[in-house]
């Protein structure tokens, strides 16, 4: 089994506690909603009750004169559009002209307290047109009467298209032995954090504007703020309090957080905006609705020849971070396999629905069901055992995929060996009960997308910001934003393993734009790559002040010093030394307290074809999953009792959160493929609620293995690669292939509830297939 | 408008009196008059469980609970589960095997968790499980929150 040898670090690789942990058990993290400002008014939203409707005129006249009633805004005031790719901007804070979902925000009120603003919504009067509805995404691919959108694409509602082909396609499924399709069909999911959207805002009377708001990248909120409301960045303060989790719902800048600050500039007073739960399922961004259609061809001996991929994509009302959905629903495909051919046509098409994002690991999930599902049927036909089929095919090291992708590090085939050994596949594969069965699923992913949303100005994509006073407590800023994944825990580790003092030396500050140097966030799995290699950059500058110090107070070559615990000595005569604090004050003499900043900037790559830079990221993290299923075969119900997850995510910087985030990352993956849907009748959500929306109980969770098996990355920060979206991915179609072998049916439209299971069952009888292989 | 009614109850270990109209729910008298933040409104529905105080010692969900329900009877919420200094024993295990992630369904499972251990000072894990299958947590899988209770319990709690 591929595991590197264990530098001697103190931190890294151990069991850290979160640092804000003791401020969360006692219901002391502050969250946005547990921020009140002196005067504040409450800020509500009226939401559309049409699919798609043109707004003829809006009277808000009874409105605005309702007694304590501060200010009722319409779409004409900031009608600047806005979204978080700055190629696809057509939000707007409120509708201009046309509402194109129920739920869609058409007028905000800012009011003394709640029963008056939900007063004030009431007295709202809309003179609408009735448009066409469009709820199923294939009917828009064509012209249609009402494009949702004036930017879809020949008068469709398609927001994006994309036709790829590397290779000869054609020619390899010509010259294959065999071949395989599979049509999947995924409803779409949400991320049901537990903690609402909430945004606070004040404008003072010097001119600034101060957002405090729930989201996981203050950086392009504070960048659409500036662009919708005018006002340069330098005059808005944007504040990221505790989040109670993100998993990509809260990465966009989102209408009303600037609502919430158009209301503050309005009344000169603050103003929060509270989502109830309906509000964050009528926000969504979650995973899009998809249908794809992916054929493979392999050789006679298994190797893959030909990919040919097309997903059509249901993006909702809004473009979002559609663009990008649109490519990785294909280019993800590029590993953990081998593909020298490769082909792949991808629509999002808007309808009027609520707008679908990113989710955790975004773009990678509804195709790697399908690849992982065609594989295992090629592997049958073979048959080979599914692990020796995508041993076979295993994406070596340091290669370029055909799509121009550089591939660094991977231990894939380390995870394939682990989970195929810990999980006893080869007694229990085809060799269980009826009922009872075990599935192989793998997964791919980036760590960190190489290419920054915005271009300009050109910048790295994590800055850390350290600051030592003679206090010796160091202070950590940076634009990162912890959603309860650990970051800021990782930042405070990375610095005292540099600086080689203890944790609680370490402060990490509060993400405030006015002090907090920019970091891109907490989306795409960068975080621990870029901002652990920048936090690296910074504490490396800090211990050259402090070896340089240390040097001069014991007369040592600063090449003879080592570092730690809390001290600086000599390695040929460790009894000579100081401590960091007396290294500490000698180095402060000159010049006060010591500051460094160190960033981050992957390396240039990728190709120079349109399109070339989605999916290139500077490693990518490996999976190989197994899971066992029991299903009841008179009622379809189905349990997992057992998965074992084998990840490659380079070295483990604290093992605590690799292992949240695998175990977190399988509940949302079991989720989705088990049973939540975000359940439309047409364009209407029936299930707003958590309720109605139900995310997997501690009762139908499994037990999880976890085999963490990576070898170190060669750029990731202590050989460090991403774990927070990729452990996601290869539940859904390890589970899939389970059920397989548990009861001979493929399922390939997910979620896979009982009453599928059933009528899978029932189909196969009556064809008279036996249920297990053959 | 006739003054609110007065509610008279026990917060925490100290008797309080407050006004509240009829309709207002506990939570918002805790969260938004009270200043009590550790309580958390997640859902509003009784669904997420990341409001729940202990009312007489019992489990319960504080979204739910009209203002006036609560008279004359203990209301315990994670401030007063929490002792004045450092963690509980609970609490120092949530810390300690990384039950905490984004931290918001926190307060309601320490609370929750509290009072299981407080009747059942060695639960099961199917125990554990059926006692906090009324908290949603999106971030852990629950994995490390059972781990949590189990250490707290095998420690004493």
């Amino acid at each position: 089994m591929a595991t590197s040898p264990a530098p001697d670090y103190r931190l890294i690789g151990g069991r850290i506690p979160y640092v804000e942990g003791p401020l969360k058990v006692t219901g002391r993290a502050e969250y946005t909603d547990d921020l009140n400002r002196p005067g504040q008014l409450v800020g509500r939203l009226l939401r559309s009750p049409w699919p798609h409707a043109r707004l003829r005129s809006i009277d808000v006249r009874a409105a605005r004169a309702l007694p304590g009633v501060h200010a009722v805004l319409t779409g004409d005031k900031y009608p600047i559009p806005f979204g978080v790719l700055p190629i696809t901007h057509d939000e707007t804070a409120i509708a201009v002209d046309k509402a194109r979902y129920i739920g869609d925000i058409i007028a905000a009120v800012a009011a003394q307290d709640e029963r008056t603003a939900e007063r004030a919504l009431a007295l709202v009067r809309c003179e609408i047109e009735m448009l066409p509805e469009y709820a199923d995404p294939r009917d828009g691919v064509g012209k249609v009467p009402e494009p949702i959108h004036a930017r879809g694409l020949n008068g469709s509602n398609i927001q994006k298209e994309v036709v790829q082909h590397f290779g000869d396609v054609d020619a390899a499924f010509a010259r294959a032995a065999h071949t395989v399709r599979v049509k999947g069909t995924f409803a779409g999911v949400t991320h049901a954090f537990t903690e609402p959207m909430a945004t606070i805002a004040e404008a003072t009377p010097d001119g600034r504007l101060t957002v405090w708001s729930a989201t996981q990248v203050p950086h392009y909120l504070h960048r659409a703020l500036a662009e919708v409301l005018g006002i340069p960045m330098h005059r808005i303060r944007v504040i990221k309090p505790e989040v109670g989790g993100g998993f990509g719902g809260k990465s966009d800048p989102l209408p009303h957080e600037i609502v919430c600050a158009a209301l503050a500039i309005e009344t000169g007073r603050p103003v929060k905006i509270l989502f109830d739960r309906e509000d964050v399922f009528y926000t969504n961004h979650g995973r899009h609705p998809t249908q794809n259609d992916i054929r493979i061809a392999v050789d006679a001996g298994g190797q893959i020849l030909a990919y040919d991929i097309a997903a059509t994509i249901d993006g909702g009302a809004w473009s979002s971070f559609g663009t990008v959905t649109t490519y990785y629903n294909g280019v993800l495909s590029m590993g953990p396999y081998r593909v020298p051919n490769f082909r792949y046509h991808g629509r999002r098409v808007y309808t009027t629905k609520p707008p679908n994002g990113a989710m955790r690991a975004h773009g990678g999930t509804n195709l790697r069901y399908s690849i992982e599902v065609g594989l295992d049927r090629l592997a049958e036909t073979l048959g080979t055992d599914p692990f020796d089929l995508r041993d076979r095919n295993a994406l070596p090291p340091n290669s370029t995929t055909v799509n121009q992708f550089r591939i660094t590090s991977t231990s894939f085939r380390a995870c394939l060996a682990a989970a195929r050994e810990k999980s006893g596949w080869d007694a229990k594969f085809r060799r269980l009960p009826y009922g009872r069965g075990i599935g192989l699923g793998c997964g791919f992913y980036i760590s960190g997308s190489n290419s920054p949303i915005h271009f300009t100005p050109v910048m790295p994509q994590s800055t850390v910001h350290l600051k030592v006073d003679m206090d010796g407590g160091i202070a950590v800023h940076s634009m990162q934003a912890d959603i309860g994944q650990g970051s800021n825990t990782l930042l405070a580790v990375i610095v005292a393993e540099v600086l080689g003092v203890d944790l609680a030396r370490v402060h990490v500050q509060r993400v405030d734009s006015d002090v907090s140097p920019v970091d891109l966030g907490s989306y795409s799995s960068r975080v621990t790559f870029m901002m652990g290699n920048a936090a690296r950059d910074a504490a490396r500058q800090l211990l050259a002040r402090l070896l340089g110090a240390a040097s001069e107070l014991t007369g040592r070559a600063v090449e003879d010093l080592a570092v730690g615990p809390e001290r600086y000595f000599s390695r040929t005569d460790p009894s000579v030394g100081v401590s960091f604090e007396e290294a500490l004050r000698k180095a402060m003499e000159e010049s006060g307290a010591l500051v460094a900043s160190g960033a981050y900037r992957s390396p240039k790559m990728g190709g120079s074809f349109k399109g070339a830079r989605a999916g290139t990221a500077p490693a990518y993290s490996f999976a190989a999953y197994v899971a066992e299923v029991e299903v009841d075969a008179e009622t379809g119900v189905y349990s997992v009792p057992h998965v074992w997850a084998a990840f490659d995510c380079g070295r483990a910087l604290n093992r605590l959160a690799v292992e949240g985030q695998i175990e977190g990352s399988i509940h949302m993956g079991l989720g989705q493929v088990m049973g939540e849907t975000m359940n439309y009748r047409g364009t209407r959500l029936m299930n707003p609620s958590l309720l109605d929306y139900k995310i997997p109980t501690p009762q139908q969770m499994p037990k999880v293995d976890i085999l963490l098996v990576g070898e170190d990355d060669p750029e990731g920060p202590f050989g460090a690669k991403e774990a927070g979206e990729g452990p996601l991915i290869a539940t859904l179609p390890a589970v899939g292939n389970a059920l397989y072998d548990a009861v001979g049916v493929r399922f390939t439209d997910l979620p896979i509830t009982p009453d599928k299971v059933l009528k899978g069952i029932d189909q196969r009888t009556k064809e008279g297939r036996p249920w297990k292989g053959a | 408008m006739p003054p609110a009614p007065p509610v008279n109850f026990r917060l925490n270990g100290q008797p309080i009196e407050v006004s509240a109209e009829p309709a207002r729910i506990l939570l918002d008298l805790l969260r938004d008059d009270l200043h009590l933040t550790g309580s958390k409104r997640g859902c509003d529905l009784g669904t997420c469980g990341c409001c729940t105080v202990l009312v007489d010692g019992r489990p319960t969900l504080s979204c739910l609970t009209l203002a006036h329900l609560v008279d004359g009877r203990e209301v315990t919420t994670i401030e007063g589960v929490s002792p004045p200094r450092g963690l509980t024993p609970l609490q120092r295990a949530f810390v300690d095997v990384g039950a905490t992630q984004c931290g918001f369904c926190t307060p309601g499972f320490v609370v929750t968790a509290t009072a299981l251990l407080r009747d059942r000072p060695h639960p099961s894990r199917d125990e554990i499980v059926r006692a906090i299958s009324g908290n949603l947590c999106r971030c852990t899988g629950y994995v490390k929150i059972v781990e949590a209770i189990e250490r707290a319990a095998a420690e004493g709690g």
